[in-house]
């Protein structure tokens, strides 16, 4: 698609000439009723947009509650969110190796990367549960002192996200291995596999800012 | 290409898949009307018994005791009844009608075919989106219902009242509970609507419909869209805090050595107050815009429309449509001058708060530029468009005022703040609505509506809204503070009550006008003469089809667009106005 209908063109060139043959709008003439590929793409985008800020307000949250009061106790993270990491940033790289063998044709390799990886995110969430456990344990509850609070909250608020990810994950799956996999489906595909990298990343900020501030 | 795809698309045929759980934006649209519709009749009784109270504080209203035993014990209302009735029909009014109609009501039925589509981009999320909003609705109605009965801290749910529970008073139980959870509950509703409108303007525009053919209401529907995605999704972070310090007992926004209704909180420690203020006006200010620009979007249309010129100014309106955008993320502060903020930042936010002036005047004057020299068509639908205006301008003038840190100290919790908002968020975006229902009405339903009663209707409304909001400013400037259930026995008042009272006859008179609407609504679903396909000589898409749309709008055809949206009396055109679809060599102005 060339420049001519995107938002950056039409604001600072203005509109371009009367259509002759190819449209100029944003869609394909919007022949399917229901989503396009382009469509599921942007929508993502916006999805993408939306968790960002929630995750913004929390932490200018976390910044502002940890600046104003003489309250706050750092927390002992439990170690096993460093396994979780290590196993959330695999399932990532599996399920790239999983979208690469689906490029090359190759649909048995396809359904065992995408399920190894779609283990691997549920085996995170397994793990974040225990590292919750293991808090317990050790007498910190939401309640305790502000950096429990936001330990829950960040953890929770993100393993909540996580679940629609590994939702869509298991969706492809059970698709893929009921041979279902037809082109609307490779957008299905590629629509998961970002938000999964998506979480990813957010995973390794929070990780971040846990260990930092926290 | 198009015959498969078309034939799989038939029009559901049972009655729950047509009209209950349907897909079809068209029908959707018409849901969040009826219920926005709804709404505005529950939050509109809520004032008028807060108005009624105002001035009959000590009068005995036996059915008052019968709806609420204990908060209206004797048939007197308590304050905290009445400031329970102010935060529903706050938040009642707000999300569910300012947010939802122009929005989720007319957005979702004329977007897609003013662009050219046959439908949103995902209408199961559609669906969802609107049965997410029902839900919401009805856990927050529910909040009357439960033991101590709605919340009392405002639709701005301020801690520590909103935060510390039962003991604050009497709503603050479950009654709070819920309204967090509704509020949440509606935030991921507006989330799946921002996603639908973002997708379905971006990517599902038809051949032609470049981003600088759109109408401005499609513009403002996409900056509403943003709006919403940024906003929603940091209030319900932040409600989410809220309901944790009420419910678990963490200390976000509970400071320690509070002391309410004579008891120590020993709780809760810390935590900050003003941290949800600027949350929620993160979210707050934004949804002001949220609230108008689809007035603004829909107005610009009629006037152009019923001018018979084009818009003045079509790049510019798009700019300042954006630039109000942005600038609405900016200026949160202006909301908590009051907080004790350092001056700095006071000043900071002031001069941004001043900035958005300049594309709101933008759009004022193009608004006037556009009337100047047309053959003005005085129909309903114009007059609500011309009343928008003009209300803009009264409610925009006092938040020139408010927007100074100097006066607002003085004048923030009196009723000028309460005048202005009413203006500008409140009357002025209700009167966008009543704007589009009369324009779109024969296309939503295939009907005219009645012209006659439209304008009785209108002149009672615009002389009503002004009669009660115009001395509210006065009010302020003596110093009547707002959120008060009672001002007998206040001797500085004293003079004031007679306003008070005029102010409460107006509402009456505006709200018995309201019946007016009501039935021309009704009657003319059911009986009103045929409505043509295009009663307005409108050039945009939607009439381009049958009133109302076929299923799929188009009817399986693939529209093209070769004209700006508003080519009205073009030198040379056999007609005074050229449809947005009209073929390209039809002279036009470019």
């Amino acid at each position: 698609m060339g420049m001519a209908g995107s938002l950056t063109h039409d604001i600072l060139k203005g509109p371009p000439p009367p259509p002759v043959e190819h449209g100029w709008g944003g869609g394909d003439g919007s022949e399917h009723r229901g989503s396009s590929r382009r469509a599921s793409f942007t929508g993502l985008l916006v999805l993408i947009a939306a968790t960002t800020m929630v995750f913004a307000a929390l932490t200018s949250a976390f910044v502002v509650r940890r600046g104003m009061s003489d309250d706050w106790t750092s927390l002992p993270k439990p170690p096993v969110l460093f396994v979780n990491t290590a196993v959330l940033l695999l399932s990532s790289i599996v399920l790239d190796i999983s979208r690469r063998a689906l490029k090359a044709g190759n649909r048995s390799q396809f359904n065992f990367w995408w399920t190894l990886a779609t283990a691997l995110g549920i085996a995170f969430l397994v793990g974040q549960a225990y590292a919750w456990e293991q808090l317990k344990v050790a007498g910190f509850f939401v309640a305790t002192n502000p950096a429990s609070s936001f330990f829950y909250v960040l953890t929770a608020a993100h393993a909540f996200h996580l679940l629609g990810g590994v939702s869509a994950l298991v969706y492809v799956d059970v698709q893929a291995l009921r041979l279902r996999l037809g082109p609307a489906k490779r957008t299905a595909i590629d629509v998961t596999a970002i938000f999964w990298h998506f979480l990813d990343g957010l995973w390794v900020y929070l990780m971040v800012l846990l260990y930092v501030w926290g | 290409m198009s015959s498969p795809a078309h034939a799989a698309h038939q029009a559901p045929q049972g009655f729950i898949r047509k009209y209950v759980f349907s897909m079809d934006h068209k029908v959707i649209g018409i849901q969040y009307y009826f219920l926005g519709l709804f709404s505005v009749f529950v939050g509109m009784t809520l004032s008028l018994l807060m108005r009624f109270h105002m001035v009959n504080p000590t009068l005995a209203v036996p059915w008052f005791a019968k709806i609420w035993p204990t908060a209206a014990a004797g048939g007197i209302m308590t304050p905290e009844l009445y400031l329970s009735l102010m935060t529903m029909h706050g938040t009642i009014m707000v999300f569910f009608v300012l947010t939802t109609v122009p929005q989720s009501g007319f957005g979702n039925y004329f977007l897609p075919i003013q662009i050219g589509a046959e439908d949103m981009a995902f209408p199961v999320l559609n669906m969802l989106s609107f049965w997410t909003t029902f839900l919401a609705l009805g856990i927050m109605i529910a909040a009357f219902f439960v033991e101590g009965g709605a919340p009392l801290s405002g639709w701005t749910a301020y801690p520590p009242l909103s935060a510390a529970g039962r003991i604050t008073g009497p709503g603050e139980g479950m009654g709070q509970n819920l309204w967090i959870l509704s509020i949440a509950v509606f935030c991921g509703a507006s989330l799946m609507g921002a996603i639908n409108f973002i997708a379905t303007l971006v990517d599902l525009r038809c051949k032609g419909m470049t981003l600088m053919r759109m109408p401005l209401t499609c513009w403002t529907w996409l900056v509403t869209a943003i709006l919403g995605l940024l906003g929603f999704a940091v209030l319900l972070a932040a409600g989410v805090l809220l309901l944790l310090d009420r419910t678990v007992g963490t200390s976000f926004f509970l400071p320690a050595g509070l002391m309410i209704n004579d008891k120590i909180i020993t709780t809760h420690r810390g935590g900050s107050p003003l941290l949800w203020q600027h949350l929620f006006w993160f979210f707050g200010h934004p949804e002001v815009y949220i609230a108008i620009l689809p007035g603004m979007g829909v107005t610009s249309q009629l006037l152009s429309t019923f001018s018979r010129k084009p818009i003045f100014g079509y790049k510019a309106m798009v700019y300042a449509i954006l630039s109000i955008g942005f600038l609405g993320f900016l200026v949160w502060g202006h909301h908590m001058f009051m907080s004790g903020m350092n001056p700095y930042s006071a000043m900071a936010f002031a001069t941004l708060t001043m900035c958005i002036g300049v594309p709101s005047a933008i759009k004022t004057f193009n608004w006037i530029g556009t009337l100047w020299n047309g053959k003005i068509h005085f129909t309903t639908a114009m007059l609500f468009a011309l009343g928008f205006v003009s209300l803009f301008v009264t409610g925009g003038v006092s938040g020139i005022f408010l927007g100074q840190p100097a006066l607002d100290l003085y004048f923030h919790d009196t009723y000028f703040v309460v005048g202005h908002f009413h203006m500008i968020m409140g009357v002025a975006a209700i009167f966008g609505m009543f704007a589009g229902t009369f324009y779109w009405f024969p296309k939503m339903f295939g009907r005219m509506m009645n012209e006659t009663l439209g304008k009785i209707h209108f002149y009672c409304t615009f002389v009503g809204v002004y009669a009660i909001f115009t001395p509210m400013h006065f009010l302020g400037m003596v110093g009547n503070p707002r959120r008060y259930a009672d001002f007998t026995n206040v001797e500085y008042l004293a003079g004031v009550i007679p306003i008070h009272s005029f102010m409460t006859w107006a509402a009456y008179f505006t709200a018995g006008a309201q019946i007016l609407f009501v039935i021309n609504l009704f009657w003319s679903m059911k009986k009103g003469p045929t409505a043509p396909e295009n009663p307005w000589n409108s050039t945009t898409l939607e009439w381009s089809v049958p009133s109302p749309p076929p299923f799929d709008n188009f009817a399986g055809e693939h529209p093209v667009v070769n004209h700006g949206p508003y080519e009205y009396s073009v030198p040379g055109a056999p007609n005074d106005f050229i449809m947005q679809t009209d073929p390209p060599e039809v002279h036009s102005h470019s």
